[in-house]
């Protein structure tokens, strides 16, 4: 038994994918634009900049993440998609077509073609299981046999077949999220937004409704896009991401690039939690100056590349003492993403020669202080 | 003895016809009224201000009038509508006058509470504004709406022994002629009984209905 639950939750833990160097998923057609989009609010206290300038391209069939803090304007974002936020400057294009101009009828109709699911499910309490995830059908006055057909084939699904006539108030939160994932599904959309589906829920439940939602992105090829201020649920599905912050895009790119080379301070603190940080003990002798010529520098090497740099020659490379006081590889979309964080002998006029050095072997090398030798 | 069973019999009659008719004509109006208060409201999916404003003056006006001040004042309205101002017909006017934004304000509480994700997620969905009405607001909001025309009812029987007083008919005309009138405890007291008896069991039913409806908790 135990050996079978180990097989069982093997496809749950993200594996190497086969076609390695994932630099290009999935062809290269862009299946939602947004050009300049802005949104401006009129609070109390005069006009809030939730959105400006936002420039993207999301291709067909990637899982596209949207991280920041909270406040940063990710669920204003995601909501342009649907038109639930309408943009006060800027377009967002669907497939080329600009639907900032969509009248209700035609607005109706979008909705049909894009899905979305919410942190809080927002599931009828009042209705089933089933006739939640009926009533998008319903309402587009679907025929009953066949509302019934695609209702019991999407329970299916996302794995709920026996819940058919229970409500949500008997489910647990995986499972509300799990109807809402089916209920978004109904309509065959071919974009789904999440919006923080996974913030309500533990661990555990979190790992099992993102494997759902990558085997529904690969099943049925739909864009999904997400925004999620945990930077572990970017690393565990997504394509491509772009952090926000104050409304505007502070980085984006392939996750394995920003993983493993974060250019913006806040897409920094974002990681962080990720991170192996400097043992307390270091932290507190650091320095940001060097103090003495015969201090040890501390080091935070990164590599991104597709080939892992040879160990014996970097270490060769930075001198004779050098200290491992941290180091972690993870594999992001088919490479390897590596962090060093070392301490090494360098007099003041030698440092230079140091970091050239070592860059040699990795990608990125950046000096964090300087600690007195002891 | 069988005389005043006899008309406690009548009495009764007369009330649950007087409080039947006006209630479920409260209902019938009440509903759309409470849905019109509510999506009209500021940020509601029928976003009009001035109408919300001019439709919740109205509703407030009537319900400031005190019940018998309101009954005297409808007088020659209750001619118009039913052609006599004596008897049960005559006080279903009034009542139904009285309670309406009385039930309409108590329902429009409960509309007010369902959950706005409810309503996004309907939008989301391609659901159109009435269907986010009639699929999302009124079955969320049933189970307090239920429990709203609970109390509604009971506050409907207590006005409607004030227009047995002015010739009505009903339990309150019993009870005010043999019991004020006559000084017949007797009456009086089997009057208090009847009404204690039919108002529980208003709200224990409303209460079970209201309780079965609601799949919020299980």
């Amino acid at each position: 038994m135990r050996v079978a639950n180990i097989a069982l939750q093997q496809p749950a833990v993200r594996q190497p994918e086969p076609a390695a160097p994932a630099a290009e998923p999935k062809g290269r057609d862009i299946h939602l634009r947004f050009v300049g989009v802005g949104k401006t609010y009129q609070a109390a206290n005069g006009p809030v900049r939730a959105l400006r300038g936002i420039d993207l391209e999301v291709r067909r069939g990637e899982i596209f993440g949207i991280i920041g803090r909270s406040g940063a304007g990710k669920s204003s974002l995601l909501r342009t998609i649907n038109r639930l936020e309408r943009p006060t400057e800027g377009q967002v294009l669907i497939d080329g077509e600009d639907i900032g101009a969509y009248d209700e009828e035609r607005l109706v109709l979008l909705r049909r073609r894009v899905g979305m699911i919410f942190q809080h499910f927002n599931l009828m309490s009042a209705k089933t299981v089933g006739q939640n995830v009926e009533l998008p059908l319903r309402v587009a006055g679907v025929p009953r046999w066949e509302r019934q057909r695609k209702v019991a084939e999407l329970l299916r699904l996302v794995g709920l077949e026996g819940k058919r006539d229970a409500y949500p108030a008997q489910l647990s939160g995986g499972q509300k999220q799990r109807v809402g994932i089916a209920r978004a599904l109904v309509h065959d959309p071919e974009i789904l937004l999440c919006d923080e589906a996974t913030s309500a829920l533990d661990p555990e439940t979190t790992q099992s409704i993102l494997a759902l939602l990558r085997e529904i992105n690969r099943r049925l090829g739909l864009t999904i896009v997400l925004i999620t201020h945990e930077m572990a649920v970017i690393r565990e599905i997504c394509d491509s991401v772009v952090v926000l912050e104050r409304g505007e895009v502070v980085e984006q790119g392939p996750v394995w690039r920003v993983f493993g080379d974060p250019r913006h301070a806040v897409t920094r603190t974002l990681l962080s939690p990720l991170q192996q940080a400097l043992p307390e003990e270091l932290l507190l002798k650091l320095q940001a100056q060097r103090q003495r010529p015969d201090d040890r520098v501390v080091l935070e090497l990164r590599y991104t590349g597709e080939r892992e740099p040879d160990l014996a020659a970097l270490i060769g490379g930075l001198g004779t003492e050098v200290t491992l006081l941290a180091s972690s590889i993870e594999r992001i979309q088919g490479r390897a993403l590596g962090r060093l964080l070392v301490t090494v002998r360098g007099p003041a006029r030698s440092q230079d020669n140091l970091l050239q050095r070592a860059r040699a072997h990795v990608d990125r090398v950046e000096v964090l202080g300087y600690v007195a030798a002891d | 003895m069988s005389l005043l069973i006899e008309r406690l019999w009548q009495g009764l009659l007369d009330t649950l016809t007087m409080v039947g008719v006006s209630a479920a004509i409260a209902l019938a109006a009440g509903i759309p009224l409470a849905v019109l208060l509510v999506t009209t409201g500021r940020g509601g999916i029928f976003e009009a201000p001035r109408l919300n404003a001019v439709v919740g003056t109205i509703v407030n006006l009537f319900r400031s009038i005190p019940f018998l001040i309101l009954m005297v004042a409808l007088i020659p309205f209750t001619r118009l509508i039913v052609g006599t101002t004596y008897g049960v017909w005559a006080a279903v006017v009034p009542l139904t006058i009285a309670t309406t934004p009385f039930f309409a304000r108590i329902a429009e509480v409960s509309l007010r509470e369902v959950d706005h994700g409810l309503i996004e997620a309907a939008q989301a969905m391609g659901c159109r504004r009435w269907h986010i009405v009639w699929h999302v607001l009124l079955p969320e909001a049933l189970p307090g709406i239920v429990g709203g025309f609970t109390i509604t009812i009971v506050t409907m029987i207590n006005s409607s022994a004030m227009a047995g007083a002015i010739g009505a008919g009903g339990l309150g005309d019993l009870a005010y002629r043999y019991g004020y009138q006559r000084f017949d405890t007797q009456v009086m007291v089997t009057v208090i009984v009847v009404l204690v008896a039919l108002v529980s069991l208003i709200q224990l039913g409303g209460d079970r209905l209201a309780k079965r409806l609601n799949k919020r908790a299980s």
